[in-house]
């Protein structure tokens, strides 16, 4: 099971309170954790990353265990304790705009 | 005649004002997509219960909403309030969120470049829905206008949206450059004598219409000057604030240009200047009256570098001879230290006997006239900054 937290606005357009939880199947990636989510919840799509190019958009982050890994290829693995669960997946909106 | 409701659009959240047909009452909904920019709300002129709501962010991207009973509920489109937003077999009910330019070879255009503020090539991005033009007979087909310019149809109430393409494809478009907010398509009519018209506006490219419903259209520019382009006479280029016309007389366009107020008599192929007396043709919202065709709105803003009224004064501009000859309509309007400006899409007019015209500041405030214009009041003053307003006279 794979903890998500979304932000605010993104928690409200999904219709879900605290923290999201997905199966995923196979190697834990961004990739395959957007997949999961976008599927659950499809109003998502376009949000967090461009739905053709699947680029993360520009203002959003992804944070976990303490690591910045919005730099990371979506392709890359997920650190263990988020495919295990131990550890959320944060998707962030960057902070701008003082 | 039951009342009006008027659709503001903020910086912050879309807020809905509800009256009787006197207008001197007003209720005001709490905020709806609180803390999202509302470029646009526009309600069904065939259902006036369909309102359709463009909300975006620079964080999240663009999200259109639907309320199919007059802005009390919302839902993305594809997935109503309280059902599932997939089919059993996981697929996606809709897309609603999902613009994308058409370049099949059938239907669409290769997606070149437009330039950019330097002259220099750049290529075409989606960024937002500036726009949104329900159809004046079907609920469910609705007009998009994007940044980065085109636009945009859907006929299956907002879930899915097509490129009409024969617009960015036109010859013009890698010559199409962005204004100070962005390159976008922010004015759509639709002519109510013939179906297949439209007349659209991208600043800063210029005004085109189509005449087959989308699929071919010509810049409509002749007449139109602009000191800011190397040719200011150009076919395409022109920074095109705001275009209005009345149902009565579709062939007569009027025009808020960044600088400069013109009219067309010949649906847009010709232009003529009819800034006459106002104390700077610059602005962005221009409107026409209800029921008197050749009365016109326009409130000027001092300049291009100033987005502010002139001299502190806070003065709607109104023309009965059909421009040229403009009177300053005061009353109930900050006549002292008044620096809001007042953006394209936010003046709209209602239909009641005696026509109301309405306009949004970027202060805050909307204003609304019960008699035409001759005064004024706030029927709301401190919300966050309006972008668009419209009003829809409720049967």
């Amino acid at each position: 099971m794979i903890r998500v937290t979304l932000p605010a606005h993104l928690r409200k357009l999904a219709h879900v309170d605290g923290e999201v939880k997905l199966d995923v199947e196979g190697q834990v990636t961004q990739r395959a954790v957007l997949d999961a989510l976008e599927a659950r919840y499809p109003m998502l799509r376009g949000t967090i990353r461009d739905q053709v190019t699947q680029k993360r958009r520009a203002f959003v982050r992804f944070f976990a265990c303490q690591e910045d890994l919005s730099h990371e290829p979506p392709d890359a693995p997920l650190p263990d304790a988020v495919a295990t669960g131990a550890e959320p997946l944060m998707i962030v909106g960057a902070i701008a705009g003082g | 005649m039951s009342g009006v409701r008027v659709l503001v659009g903020t910086r912050k959240g879309a807020f809905i004002l509800t009256s009787d047909a006197k207008r001197e009452r007003w209720d005001i909904s709490s905020p709806h997509f609180a803390g999202w920019e509302i470029y646009h709300l526009k309600g069904s002129p065939a259902d006036p219960n369909r309102l359709y709501a463009s909300q975006s962010s620079s964080w999240f991207g663009q999200i259109i909403q639907r309320s199919d009973d007059g802005g009390k509920t919302w839902h993305q489109p594809g997935t109503p309030p309280g059902e599932p937003t997939t089919t059993p077999d996981g697929t996606p009910k809709g897309e609603s969120n999902k613009f994308v330019y058409d370049t099949s070879p059938e239907t669409g255009k290769p997606l070149t470049t437009h330039q950019w503020y330097d002259g220099t090539p750049h290529p075409w991005e989606f960024k937002r829905v500036w726009h949104l033009e329900p159809s004046l007979t079907d609920p469910d087909t609705v007009y998009a206008g994007v940044e980065d310019a085109a636009l945009f149809r859907s006929r299956d109430g907002g879930q899915s949206w097509q490129e009409l393409a024969g617009l960015r494809g036109h010859g013009s478009g890698p010559f199409w450059q962005p204004g100070a907010g962005g390159m976008c398509l922010h004015t759509i009519i639709l002519d109510p004598s013939n179906r297949d018209r439209i007349f659209i506006a991208i600043s800063s490219a210029g005004a085109f219409r189509t005449d087959d419903a989308g699929k071919t259209w010509q810049p409509i520019n002749r007449g139109l000057h602009s000191l800011y382009i190397p040719n200011p006479t150009a076919e395409v280029g022109h920074c095109v604030h705001r275009i209005a016309m009345n149902r009565s007389r579709p062939d007569v366009l009027f025009m808020q240009k960044h600088w400069d107020v013109m009219r067309s008599d010949d649906a847009g192929e010709s232009w003529h200047e009819i800034s006459g007396n106002l104390p700077t043709d610059f602005g962005f919202a221009i409107d026409v009256h209800a029921h008197e065709p050749n009365t016109i709105y326009v409130v000027p803003i001092k300049s291009d570098s100033e987005h502010f009224p002139p001299d502190g004064k806070l003065r709607v501009y109104r023309s009965r001879t059909g421009g040229n000859e403009w009177e300053a309509l005061t009353k109930g309007l900050p006549q002292n230290d008044c620096y809001v400006n007042v953006l394209r899409d936010a003046m709209a007019v209602d239909s009641v006997d005696k026509c109301g015209v309405y306009f949004g500041t970027t202060g805050g405030q909307v204003y609304a006239s019960a008699d035409g214009g001759d005064s004024w009041a706030p029927i709301v003053r401190d919300l966050p900054a309006v972008v668009s307003v419209e009003v829809q006279t409720l049967p």
